[in-house]
């Protein structure tokens, strides 16, 4: 393996897709550089990965990355009745959806709550910026009360916290981070590609454009200033011997089902992600005092996911012939002849 | 009145919904099957869980005929809430078997018909008084021995059909057969027949027949279709389907050894979701179903539209009731054919199957999942509640010949012969471009599937050429559908000028009104429509007669609208729309009055 290549033999360059359309210093576009990033240093096979989208600015996202995997761009807010979809046809796809909090939170907000319900085994990015870019900056379900819009309207509805609510459905992987925040989002991408089930990241991205004036709590300074970090993450794939030296009790090792390791570095508070009544505190508590948390906010790796309570043949549906899936022509005739059925 | 006597009038069975009925009806049903006498029950329901008036239909009809009838000769009568309604609606010289404590004087009395009074409610406190809630049940079956007693079929028979229908519970037989011989004995010693109605056994007209309702038929064509990721949500009257689907999945896919599942089924919250979760599996390469109602396909519109313009196949069966709205949930229409051939937003046009019968119901099931991944788009099957959730007699389901047709799809290995290759290109000038499936080991297997503008590449475009080439493309693919999906059927005389042209269920109500006519004097071809794109032969048809009376069952003549936009304009003209649409399955006079009228033919008595 040379230094440009991956641990499946890929260069970086593959990971790349087409330019982007989004504008200049978009979240959305970080964001992705650090997807890149992310499906790059995990070794991700082009192939086997499923890009899966909405309707939005964010969605056009899977356009700009891994271009060699197969892309589908949906229909606004239903992105993850399509992944469960293909989930279950081919379960050995790496189905990685990017929403935005528009998509998500409010005219999606019921695909996305039974996604998280049945546990389907995804990465489900939130590329959250409080607005609706394309149709020119109203707000969204996820704009904070009292955030104020680029005209000076201030949004007197309450918050929808995809985190929270997350969290409250039953799901397995809860994170929250900033596009600006690289560092801590790389691992915790990586970490939500070995989690089996829904992995859930809301990732903060201000959108340069409509949202990022004084008076919104989604601009670039607003949250670089009231960006809570509850740990730094490092992410060590399966086998991996974990060779970093940690000061005893700094850490929490999370270990994910495929053998894979989370390790988080604690800062001010010793914070507990797999007490799940503790993470939906933490999120109260700091949306109270006018802040997020970020980082991994909760993880259940014991659950079990879609296809595993579907109990789920190994081999892909997609790739089962006739003699799988027809009733033999014996048992057929019997069952005929009999009138029983 | 004394030639249909034997063996062709209809038994209407009114009783209380939730009262446990059903079996009781099926058991006499099977019964008159039994003794060779063609025999189609209609149940005509409440929607509505307990309390609510029920009638069951069982026409019986020696010319096997299938559809419903108009008129019934002979009421069972436990419902005392509907009473006077049921009694003035027997025809007249009909007979009438109720419960003793119905009033039966006064004007209500009607002294053309026979009546037998039977202490249902006496009969079964005396012999089931410590059977708890079972004696309701226990009740029903006291009707049938009346009934058999009273039609003359025998008690062996009548035991054979109650063996059937509790094949699965050989316990109940005992206890059911007791009550069907309190009601034979009460009959034997207190009623003498004094009307006309008769059972007597026949041959040639029932062997090999089975009944099956329509969803299950098209559960086992969605097994045999090679459906692997079934995705709904409950509504009637489709629910069925998917449920007896589960029942085959869990019988006959689950591996022995393992307990691995060959199939995944998920009861979506919605029916956007579950035609979400369609398209999902279609794209990445699984045969996949959804099955719903009309306010489902409303739900569904903007996926349809997407598989329709991203061109990912999916199959939707659409059992139809009663609209606009929620409009009679229980009971029948043909009202979602225009919605559904251009079923979302823009031009769009899908393929939709007509099935008219069990043995359709169960082969353009499996045929849909061919058509849908030839064509890689959505494809419809409508149905509706009559066909769905009705028995009907039918000959034995065919074992599949043919292998699944996937369509075009290009492996890894075609894509390492090949120098490129475009998602929406039309290689074969039949419109029908070629797709890879996600997990394709090739570095040029990924495209972008998207309900954006696209050009041959799949590519991202708003370019005016680009836009309508790829609708114009769309075009070709359905018109290369036209002669690929189930052809129509037609039965035609040299010479005969006018004819009837129908779709689904109505079929059964032409071939009753084809027939009467015939005796009337008035000959009519018929063309039985089985899919839309319109065959090119709907229009040959067409052109060899100077009228032609298009028959369904919905208010705007739906079919009748479709033919007028897409067939020449000079054969428009020739076209008649005759509609029935009050809810209830269609019956021939529905067809035969106006045909009568229509045809300006001097007064044939209809009886």
């Amino acid at each position: 393996m040379t230094a440009n290549l991956n641990i499946i033999g890929l260069a970086r360059e593959v990971y790349k897709g087409l330019p982007t359309t989004l504008c200049a210093g978009c979240g959305h576009n970080s964001i992705t550089n650090h997807l890149i990033k992310a499906l790059f240093e995990y070794g991700v096979e082009p192939h086997k990965l499923a890009k899966m989208s909405g309707i939005g600015c964010s969605s056009k996202t899977p356009a700009y990355f891994v271009e060699q995997a197969h892309g589908f761009n949906g229909l606004h807010g239903r992105m993850p009745s399509a992944a469960t979809g293909a989930k279950l046809a081919n379960r050995e796809l790496l189905v990685l959806g990017i929403s935005g909090d528009g998509d998500t939170a409010s005219i999606g907000l019921g695909q996305y709550c039974h996604m998280i319900r049945r546990n389907v085994d995804c990465t489900y990015i939130v590329e959250n910026n409080g607005c609706y870019g394309l149709t020119k900056g109203q707000f969204s379900a996820t704009a904070d009360a009292g955030s104020k819009a680029k005209g000076g309207k201030v949004n007197e509805y309450a918050t929808i916290d995809i985190c929270g609510l997350a969290i409250e459905l039953g799901a397995t992987f809860v994170a929250r981070s900033f596009s600006g925040d690289g560092k801590q989002l790389v691992p915790l991408l990586q970490a939500a590609f070995s989690h089996r089930g829904t992995a859930i990241l809301d990732v903060i991205s201000p959108c340069v454009t409509f949202n990022d004036h004084e008076g919104s709590t989604k601009s670039y300074t607003y949250v670089k200033d009231h960006d809570v970090v509850l740990h730094t993450a490092d992410y060590i794939a399966g086998g991996k011997e974990i060779n970093v030296e940690y000061e005893p009790g700094s850490v929490r090792d999370v270990e994910l089902e495929d053998g894979s390791h989370v390790i988080l570095r604690k800062l001010d508070v010793d914070y507990d992600p797999t007490d799940g009544i503790g993470a939906l505190r933490a999120i109260h508590e700091s949306r109270a005092r006018g802040e997020f948390v970020t980082g991994l906010l909760y993880v259940d790796t014991r659950e079990r996911d879609l296809c595993e309570r579907e109990r789920l043949t190994r081999t892909p549906l997609a790739q089962l012939d006739e003699e799988k899936l027809r009733i033999p022509r014996e048992r057929w005739d019997e069952m005929l002849d009999s009138g029983k059925d | 009145m004394s030639a249909r006597a034997v063996n062709d009038f209809t038994i209407r069975v009114a009783t209380v919904n939730g009262s446990g009925s059903q079996s009781s009806n099926l058991v006499l049903t099977n019964a008159i099957a039994r003794l060779g006498i063609p025999v189609a029950p209609k149940n005509v329901f409440p929607s509505n869980i307990e309390g609510l008036p029920t009638w069951f239909d069982v026409r019986v009809s020696a010319l096997g005929y299938q559809c419903r009838a108009r008129d019934f000769d002979v009421l069972v009568a436990l419902n005392a809430a509907t009473w006077q309604q049921d009694v003035a609606g027997v025809k007249s010289g009909g007979a009438v078997v109720h419960e003793e404590s119905f009033p039966c004087k006064g004007d209500a009395l009607r002294e053309d018909l026979t009546y037998y009074a039977v202490p249902f409610t006496a009969l079964a406190k005396e012999h089931f008084a410590d059977k708890g809630d079972l004696r309701k049940y226990l009740m029903n079956m006291i009707y049938v021995g009346v009934v058999a007693q009273v039609l003359e079929i025998p008690e062996a028979t009548i035991e054979e059909s109650l063996r059937t229908q509790f094949r699965r519970k050989p316990k109940a037989v005992e206890l059911n057969m007791a009550a069907v011989n309190v009601g034979l004995e009460y009959a034997r010693g207190h009623l003498e027949k004094r009307d006309p109605w008769r059972l007597v056994p026949m041959t040639g007209k029932t062997d090999g027949l089975t009944f099956m309702e329509g969803n299950r038929a098209s559960a086992l064509g969605c097994i045999m279709g090679g459906c692997t990721v079934a995705a709904w949500y409950p509504i009637t009257p489709s629910s069925s389907l998917c449920e007896y689907f589960i029942q085959y999945c869990e019988r006959h896919r689950i591996d022995e050894d393992t307990g691995e599942h060959n199939f995944a089924i998920v009861q979506a919250e919605d029916e956007l979701a579950a035609a979400g979760i369609v398209f999902g599996a279609g794209w990445a390469g699984a045969r996949a179903m959804t099955s719903t109602s009309g306010p489902g396909i409303s739900l569904m519109a903007e996926y349809a539209g997407y598989g329709y313009f991203a061109e990912v196949p999916g199959v939707i069966f659409d059992v139809q009731r009663a609209g606009p709205s929620t409009g009679l949930p229980t009971r029948t229409m043909q009202g979602d054919v225009s919605f559904a051939y251009t079923l979302s937003h823009g031009d769009t046009k899908h393929i939709v199957l007509l099935p008219a019968t069990v043995a359709e119901a169960y082969e353009f099931a499996t045929e849909a999942f061919d058509l849908a991944e030839r064509f890689q788009t959505p494809v419809f099957v409508l149905s509706d509640l009559d066909l769905g959730m009705n028995s009907w007699l039918t000959p034995p389901l065919r074992y599949p010949e043919k292998p699944f047709d996937r369509g075009k799809v290009l492996g890894a290995e075609d894509l390492a012969s090949m120098k490129a290759w475009g998602r929406y290109r039309d290689v074969d000038k039949d419109g029908i471009p070629y797709r890879t499936l996600p997990g394709t080991k090739h570095p040029n297997a990924g495209f972008f599937t998207r309900g954006t503008g696209h050009d041959e590449e799949a590519r991202y475009s708003e370019m005016p050429d680009v836009w309508q080439r790829s609708l114009d493309r769309l075009v070709r693919k359905h018109d290369t559908a036209r002669t690929v999906v189930p052809s129509p059927l037609a039965e035609e005389k040299k010479g005969t000028k006018a004819a009837i042209i129908g779709y689904g269920t109505t079929h059964h109500a032409i071939v009753e009104a084809r027939d009467f006519l015939r005796d009337a004097g008035i000959e009519l071809d018929y063309l039985r429509v089985r899919a839309l794109p319109l065959s090119p032969d709907v229009a040959t048809f067409i052109t060899r007669h100077e009228r032609v009376y298009v028959v369904e069952q919905n208010r705007d003549g739906q079919l009748y609208g479709i033919m007028r936009t897409e067939l020449p304009t000079h054969l428009v003209g020739r076209l008649e729309s005759i509609r029935h649409y009050n809810g209830v399955p269609i019956d021939a006079h529905a067809i035969i009055d106006p045909l009568l009228e229509l045809e300006r033919t001097p007064a044939v008595v209809a009886e």
